[in-house]
Order: structure tokens, then sequence, then C-alpha cells
């Protein structure tokens, strides 16, 4: 452990043993992450008679893309049969607002927080992190109740309101322990210069923390999009999220379970999230905190 | 037969001609696989041609839909119907006022007398009145044999239980599973009460799951219930951990494993498969030895409307009494492949499984009391937790796993 | 820090005070009133609805002699322990490898990370499928010729809970390494520099300057883990539906099995009251560490 090449310019040399070790462990981890994705992928490009058969790990006989088409567009989800598509632009009507505002909401709580302590606001913050303790189907109850008395029960507002909530001790921690973790000095600089409350916020805080940021939209979006339990409850039936197909695609008691469609429509569902991970990418980069200092 | 088929065709135009404005309902249920989906525009297709609109709000899984289902009635906003488990599901709803009272239209129509048996109608019964539709019948006490198993390897294709546990070890031997089983609770569960009516006799079961009585529950004939359970320990692969109850009759048709304990709807797997009953595959009522059948199955309740509205309570009793029709009644269990709640409409396009479980409930002592009418969710959830910790747990003896039996049908409420 | 002291205190901080105001009406109307609401209607004999008809302690007496209950709390414990182990150790181990200016690096983090994006409706199947000895890895590995080869943890009673922990882990360690990633990239690449000219050894710098320097991240990811632990319940759904028997039973699917399916709100509150208070136990510590520490300071 004597090389330090990590740091400093792309390494010339590939075959350095450090280097081969690194590269091994991140591959076995890889495999093994990618496993069920293989099993999903090859069950998902079979037809059921072979599915039956029970061989799990071996690829298609015969491709057929049919489940994937099925899955997406002509699905049956109790009366209708349009598949997947038909949640899309809901599942996205209620993701945008829902990641926006509790993110906007959490950041500036980590940033009063860590920044701007007010008497008694750790015991709120002692609370929230409790809070992200509970089991959500407790809350149901009273949440159905709470949304009623504001009216926004059944509503797009409704479902943004929750989901707005319950990100809300996640992601205030996220962000009150990485602001906490910056330079005390920048912000008593801007301090200085006489930057306010929202002033340092927007100048200083915000630009120095997009890894922060992207974080809190891969957790935000991940947990948005495949939620199920509060889009059926809050939202009202207009707005229906795409988690609802799918769980009507993938779950039944008692009839057949047709496994190569589950698989598509799972992975179909996955797309938006994933897609949100493999693009932010160059967000998680280093040496923003020394960029502001100097600039 | 079209000539019947004309008739009832009649018969549901007189019927929606009465109503004249169109309401929308929403109705919620958990059918959504292909041939559930199919049984419910039956129903959809019937109401909108009423005047009416049904607006589908299916959510797959009753473990998902029933959440939903009780806290948005209870949150005060009701959907215009919804499917619920006929039984005690949604005493409370009822207890608390929140469901609209079908008596006037029952007794109007004479439900007391078309509905078959009659205990399906009391399970919607609440202080006299009635409450909620029955719409079909599914039962649990069902075997289904792969025959070419059993012939391939030499033996006689079993007719009953016994004879079934004699050909286990052989079939063993010969490297097939003898009894294919999933490992969700609500399986080994219903196992369990089969295995109870089927080897304990018929009397035993109704005095335990009808009389709730613990003597019953104490007697040496439980005890060789519990002992044949334990004995089926053996019958069984390792590999049951959470397997759906489909894997597992899959397991039958392709002959992995000999045989299965399973509820009615496991013959559409073996429709698909494009198995025929006698010919492939074998199906035997009350594991052969007492053919009798329970009655459980599905039954409509309508929520109250939030503000009492005349229009919704006229659309949910036009689709109360669209329910129980014939011509409904005949499409829509052809196509969920469950038994009619009445005895008087023609079935001739029914497959031989399903004929014989017509046959079985042409006579009423055939017919068992369902544990869902009987015990809370409570108890039968105490009694699926303890089926499923004894038949998993070989260290637990059939004595122990009886004390505690009988001490859940004294506490039984 | 912000604190020094002035005279008027209510209007000290206040654009802080008004930009906290959604989180002091969170905090106080739905977490403080549903945690109330849980622990009074604990006391009732609720079914399907919350009634106001009040037993005493009948529900957690009968919550105690459960097996079911019983079981599912030493399941929770030892595979709290576990998960937020390994969670943690394989979580930083492969953000540190990925900050290691490696290639690929988004083809990486998008593998880590993507099973944190399906539904477990479905990936738990998938792992019940290659966890099955009939069905998945054994039977492959035999049907290869080595055909003693065992891996059967899920088929056992006493090793399903490992099962469980080897998807557990696979569905969860991405977003912990994403946050990790997110922490070390904020650390300052001068104290890299100062490590490397003070020739102190890179293993060295992690342990004992980044690790520390990382604090926050680390109890954010605790605080993440943790309350996924409690919260543990689709996996279980989707894996083993609580079996074999009720070897892998949780807590949550207690609550929400009774809450919903078996129509008892009452046992369910109280199962989920003693949920919370045994995280108000484990918080307790960690509250006065965190903030007696500056009280004095």
């Amino acid at each position: 452990m004597t090389t330090m090449e990590a740091i400093g310019p792309r390494p010339k040399r590939i075959l350095d043993p450090t280097r081969i070790m690194i590269y091994s462990v991140l591959i076995v981890a890889a495999l093994y992450y990618l496993l069920p994705l293989y099993v999903m992928i090859m069950t998902s490009l079979k037809g059921m008679p072979e599915i039956r058969l029970g061989n799990i790990f071996s690829p298609p006989v015969e491709v057929t893309f049919e489940p994937w088409i099925k899955a997406w567009d002509t699905a049956c989800t109790g009366l209708y049969c349009e598949g997947l598509k038909v949640g899309f632009w809901n599942s996205v009507q209620i993701l945008i607002p829902s990641v926006i505002i509790s993110i906007a909401i959490a950041s500036v709580n980590g940033y009063a927080l860590s920044f701007w302590r007010f008497r008694g606001a750790e015991v709120f913050f002692t609370i929230l992190i409790f809070g992200s303790f509970i089991p959500y189907q407790v809350m149901l109850y009273p949440l159905v109740i709470i949304t009623r008395e504001l009216g926004i029960f059944g509503s797009l507002a409704g479902v943004i309101f929750i989901h707005t909530i319950f990100g809300m001790p996640i992601l205030t921690l996220l962000f009150r322990n990485y602001f906490a973790s910056l330079p005390q000095e920048l912000f008593k600089a801007a301090r200085v210069d006489g930057a306010g409350f929202w002033g340092v916020f927007l100048k200083i805080m915000v630009p120095m923390s997009p890894p922060i940021f992207v974080v809190a939209i891969i957790l935000q979006v991940t947990g948005i999009w495949n939620d199920f339990l509060f889009g059926v409850i809050f939202a009202g039936t207009k707005n229906f999220p795409m988690t609802v197909q799918l769980n009507n695609i993938v779950n039944t008691t008692q009839g057949v379970k047709e496994y190569n469609v589950n698989m598509a429509a799972t992975i179909l569902t996955g797309g938006v999230p994933l897609l949100i991970y493999f693009l932010s990418g160059k967000y998680f980069v280093r040496g923003i905190a020394a960029g502001a200092v100097k600039g | 037969m079209d000539r019947i088929r004309t008739a009832l065709a009649a018969t549901t135009i007189l019927a929606g001609s009465v109503a004249a404005s169109a309401t929308e309902l929403e109705v919620t249920h958990w059918w959504t696989s292909g041939g559930e989906a199919a049984a419910v525009k039956v129903f959809a297709d019937a109401f909108n041609e009423s005047g009416n609109t049904w607006v589908d709000g299916a959510i797959a899984g009753g473990g998902n839909a029933r959440p939903i289902i009780i806290s948005r009635i209870s949150g005060g906003d009701p959907m215009g119907a919804t499917q619920l488990n006929t039984g005690r599901d949604a005493e409370d709803l009822v207890k608390a006022g929140l469901m609209t009272d079908l008596t006037e239209l029952a007794e109007k129509e004479g439900w007391a007398d078309i509905i078959r048996p009659a205990k399906l109608l009391d399970a919607c019964r609440y202080d006299g009145k009635i409450y909620c539709v029955p719409v079909n019948i599914h039962s649990f006490q069902w075997m289904w044999l792969n025959r070419g198993v059993f012939e391939d390897n030499g033996m006689a294709v079993p007719t009953n239980w016994s004879e079934f546990a004699e050909a286990a070890p052989k079939l063993r031997e010969a490297g097939v599973i003898p009894l294919a089983v999933g490992g969700e609770p609500w399986q080994i569960n219903g196992m369990a009460g089969v295995f109870t009516v089927a080897l304990g006799g018929v009397d035993l079961y109704r005095k335990v799951n009808a009389d709730k009585s613990a003597e019953a529950a104490a007697s040496p004939e439980m005890t060789q219930v519990f002992e044949a359970i334990a004995a089926a320990r053996d019958m069984v692969d390792d590999g049951y951990v959470g397997r759906a109850w489909n894997d597992a009759a899959n397991m039958v048709i392709t002959g992995k494993a000999g045989a299965q304990i399973m509820g009615d709807w496991a013959q559409g797997e073996f429709g698909v498969a494009g198995q025929t009953a006698g010919k492939e595959y074998d199906c035997l009522p009350g594991l052969g030895v007492h053919p009798v059948l329970d009655t459980g199955g599905d039954a409509f309740y309508f929520p109250k409307p939030a503000d009492d509205n005349p229009d919704t309570v006229k659309a949910q009793l036009d689709l109360a009494s669209l329910l129980v029709s014939k011509a409904v009644q005949v499409d829509f269990n052809l196509k969920k492949g469950s038994l009619p709640i009445r005895g008087d409409i023609d079935l001739s396009a029914a497959n031989d499984c399903m004929k014989k479980g017509l046959a079985i409930l042409e006579n009423p002592d055939n017919i068992l009391p369902s544990g869902e009418q009987t015990w809370s969710s409570d108890t039968q959830g105490q009694f699926e937790d303890l089926w499923v910790e004894f038949f998993n747990d070989p260290g637990m003896t059939p004595q122990e796993a009886q004390e505690r039996y009988v001490e859940i049908v004294e506490n039984a409420d | 820090m912000a604190n020094q002291d002035r005279p008027n205190p209510y209007f000290r901080n206040l654009n802080a005070k008004v930009a906290a105001t959604p989180m002091i009406l969170t905090t106080m109307i739905v977490f403080v009133g549903c945690s109330l609401w849980t622990v009074i209607y604990s006391f009732s004999a609720s079914r399907a609805l919350p009634v106001n008809e009040f037993v005493g302690f009948a529900q957690y007496e009968r919550l105690f002699n459960t097996s079911r209950w019983n079981k599912s709390v030493e399941n929770i414990a030892f595979y709290g322990i576990f998960s937020l182990v390994f969670s943690l150790v394989v979580g930083f181990v492969l953000a540190a490898f990925m900050d290691q200016k490696i290639r690929f690096e988004n083809t990486f983090r998008t593998i880590y990370l993507y099973p944190f994006a399906l539904s477990f409706i479905v990936t738990g199947v998938v792992w019940q499928w290659i966890l099955n000895p009939t069905l998945g890895l054994q039977e492959a590995v035999r049907s290869l010729g080595w055909e003693s080869f065992t891996f059967d943890l899920i088929a056992d009673r006493d090793t399903v809970i490992y099962a469980l922990l080897i998807a557990g882990i696979w569905q969860g360690t991405g977003f912990v390494m994403a946050l990790m990633l997110a922490g070390l990239r904020a650390v300052d690449d001068e104290i890299w520099k100062a490590a490397r000219v003070d020739g102190i050894p890179k293993w060295k710098t992690y342990i004992f300057v980044v690790i520390p320097m990382m604090r926050g991240v680390f109890i954010t990811t605790l605080v993440i883990i943790a309350s996924g632990i409690v919260r543990l319940y689709d996996l279980v759904v989707a894996m083993t539906a609580g079996g074999p028997g009720i070897a892998s039973e949780v807590p949550a699917k207690y609550v929400y099995d009774f809450m919903f399916a078996r129509a008892n709100v009452g046992q369910a509150l109280a199962a989920s009251t003693v949920m919370l208070t045994t995280v108000l136990i484990i918080l307790i510590p960690w509250i006065y560490l965190e903030y007696g520490k500056k009280k004095k300071g």
C-alpha cells in the first residue's frame, strides 16, 4: 500500500497489482449485483412453456420480445388491457413536483439546522429522525384524516404533500449532516460580505453541494417512482401511478402468473430511476469545495 | 341453449331499462389476472348496458387492496362498490354504519330463495339486514394429481388420501416429490383445513368450525389429523419456502410432483397448460375421503356514499341486482372458473371438475361451514400461524400443536 | 456556530424559523400526532377500525405471549446487526474503490445502484428462485457435476435469515455506496495532498483522517439503514412470506398483518408501540452524545 497514484492524473500502468485488486473486487461485486438481473432478462425473453421447465439460468431457446410488448402495451390490469403505459404520465406528474418540493424544503431545513440553529431546533430535528422509524402502515389512518381536513385527499396535491412529509426526516438529516461538514470559514466569509439567510444558501451552499443533491434526487426519485401505497390511497383514481399497473400485472393471488411479463414490467418500471442514476454521473465530482474557496 | 341465452339477455335489458340516469360508480376489486379480468368485464359490461358507468379500480392482491379499501371507506372517501371476501371481513365497517343496506332489494328479488347454499347470504347478514352480495363460490377441498407420474411408475392412480400416502414412499424412490406445497401461510393453512375435514370427518369439522367446540378440538380424532399433517412433512421437498401456489401446481403439471392440495382455482393452471381432467390429471374433492366442499368466495359491498347521494345509492342497487342475475352469474362464473351462487341456471359449458363440484353442492349435507364465516380474521390468523409453524418445525409434536389449537378455539371471539 | 447570544430571542434567526416552519408543523402534527395516536389506541380493543374501548395492557400481554412476535423480535435483532455491519463495510469499501479514479465509474455505479430502482415484489421472487435448492444455484452447480454441492439457506429454519441478508444487502448497499461516495468527494483534495506529503499510507489516511471527517455522512447512513431495518417488510413478503414456518417473520410484517388482513388494529398498534419504544431507547444515547456534548462545550 505504498502507491499513491489514485490522486492525480489517470494512471498509465494498467497491470499495477493494487489496481488489479481494485478492479477484481469491483467486478466480483458487480457479478453478485448482476446475477438477478441476468435471471430477470433471460426469463423475460422466454415463453411461458419454457419458463415452466424451471431452468432459471439457461438462456432462452427461442427469444421472444412478446412479454416486453405485452407488459408495456397490452397487459391487463383489471378491466383495462393497456399495459404499463397508462400510468406513466401520472407517475411523472407525481414525481416531478414531489421531488422538487421535498428536496427544496428539506435542504432549507438542513441548512437552517446546521448554520442558523434556533432554540428548540434540535428537539424538532430529533423527533423528525424518530419519525423515520414509524412504520408507514401505522400512519395511514391519521394521514387520511389530516389530508381530508386539508381538503387535498384524493388529489395530486395530496400525494405530493404525503411524499414531502415522508421524505423530510431522511432528507433533512442528509442535508444537515452534509452542510455541517462544509468549512465554517465559507459561511463566515459570506456573512462578512453581507449575505443573508437566503443569500448564503443560494450563492454558497447550493453550488457547493451537487453530490448530496444527486444523492437526495436518487433517493427521492426511486422512492416516489416506486411508491405504490401512497399513490393509490392519496392520489385519487385519476392519478393512479404506474406502480398500480405494475402491481396489478405482477401481483395475482389466484390467477396465472406470467413471470416473463412480470420481469419485463419490473425492468420497464425501473427505467426512469435507472436513467437518473446513469445521468447523475457527472455530478458525482470531487473538488467543488476547493473550487468554491478559490473562486 | 340459445333460447335460454336470449331469454336471459331479455331479462338483462329489462332490468337495464329501469335505470334511467347514468351514474358513475367506482368499483374496487383485486381481480387482475387474465381470466379474472375477463370475469370482471362481464360485470362491467352488464352495468354499463344498464345505463350506468363502471369506473374500474383494480388493485391486485387482497393484501394490497384491503388496506386501501378500508382506509378509504373509513377515511370518508368511499368507492361506489367493492369486492371483499365473504365472511367477517367487513363486519366492523357494517357495524360502524358505513355500508348501504340492501335488505329491501334482497326481499324484492327473493335472494333468500335463489341463493344457494343459504349460508352464503347469511354471511352478508348483520342484525337481520343484508349488506353484501355473494357472487361466486370457491372451495379449497381439492387434491390435484398427475396421472402420468403414477402410471409411469407402475402404480394405480390414488383415489383417496390413504392410497396416496401409501404411494408416497414409492414416488420418492422414483425421484418424484410426492406432495407439492407452496410456502405462503394461507396455502399451508388451507391444506391443514382440508386434512381436518378429510381425515377427521365432517362431524368433527362441523363441531370445531361451526360450534367452536374446544372439546372436539381436543378429541383423539383431531389428534389423528395433527399426526397426518406431521407425516405429510416428509412428502414435500425442501424448496418450498415462499413458493407461490401456481409454481406448486406447475410441479404437478410437469410431473416433478405427484399431487397438490389446493382450491378449485388451480384447475385454471392445468387448463392453461392444455391438460384435461381425467386424462392428464385427476381432481379429488375432499381428498377422495369425504367429498365435501366449503363455500368460500367473494362478495361485493356497497359503502354508503359520502353525501348520501340518492343517485349513487340507486346505482349501487342496480349493480347489486345485476350481480345476482342469471345471465351475469353464468358468464361470470364460466370465466372465473368458480361455481355460481344460484342453482337454477344452466352450466353445461362447465368442465368435469366443475361439474363434480356442482353435483356435490346439490346436497346441503356436503356443504361445510367455511372458516371465514365462523372465525374472525384475527382467530383465523392465529390458526394460520399455528399450522405453518407446526408443518415446518419437526421439533413440534402433534400434542404440543393440539394444545395450542385448543387454546385458540377456547379464546376465539 | 451561529449561536451568538443576542437580546431578543423571538426575532433572532427569524428567517431560519420561517424557513423551518414546514418542518416544525410536520414534526408536531404528523410525527408527534401519529405517535400519540399509536400509543393511545394500543390500549384499546380496536378491531378493523379504531374504537374508544380501552382494555389496559391486554394487547401487550397477548403480544408477548405470541411465539410469532417473539421470533420476529429475535429475527430483526439478528438481521439488524448483520445488515448494519455489512451494509456499512461493503458500501464504504465499494465507494472507496470507486473513488480511485477508475474507468467506467458510471457503469459500475449504475450496476451497484440498479437493485435499488427495481420493485422488490419481483426481485424478491428472483432471489427466491436463485436461493431455492431445487431451482437455483444449488441445482445449477449440481447439474454441472458437483453432486454434493449444497446451498439451501432459504429452506432451513435456522439459516433462512442469511438468505434474507443476501438479498437485503444486494438491494440496499448500492445506495449506501452512493452516499459514501458523495461523502468522500466532499473531502478536500488538500487533505489527500497533505497526507501524501507526510507519507501516511492510504489506508491509514482513510481510517484516521477521512472517516472521522465523514462522521455526518456515516450518521446519515446509519439512520437510513436502521430505519430500513425497522421497517423491513417487502423483502420478507416477496422472498419467504415469513417461512419456513415462522422462521423469517419480522415485526413490521406482524404490524401490517394485524392492521389489515387480521383486522386487529389494537394488536398492531401495541406491536408498533413496542417497536417505537425500542427505537427511542436506542436513540436516547445518541441524542445525548450529539447534543449533550455541545451544550457543555
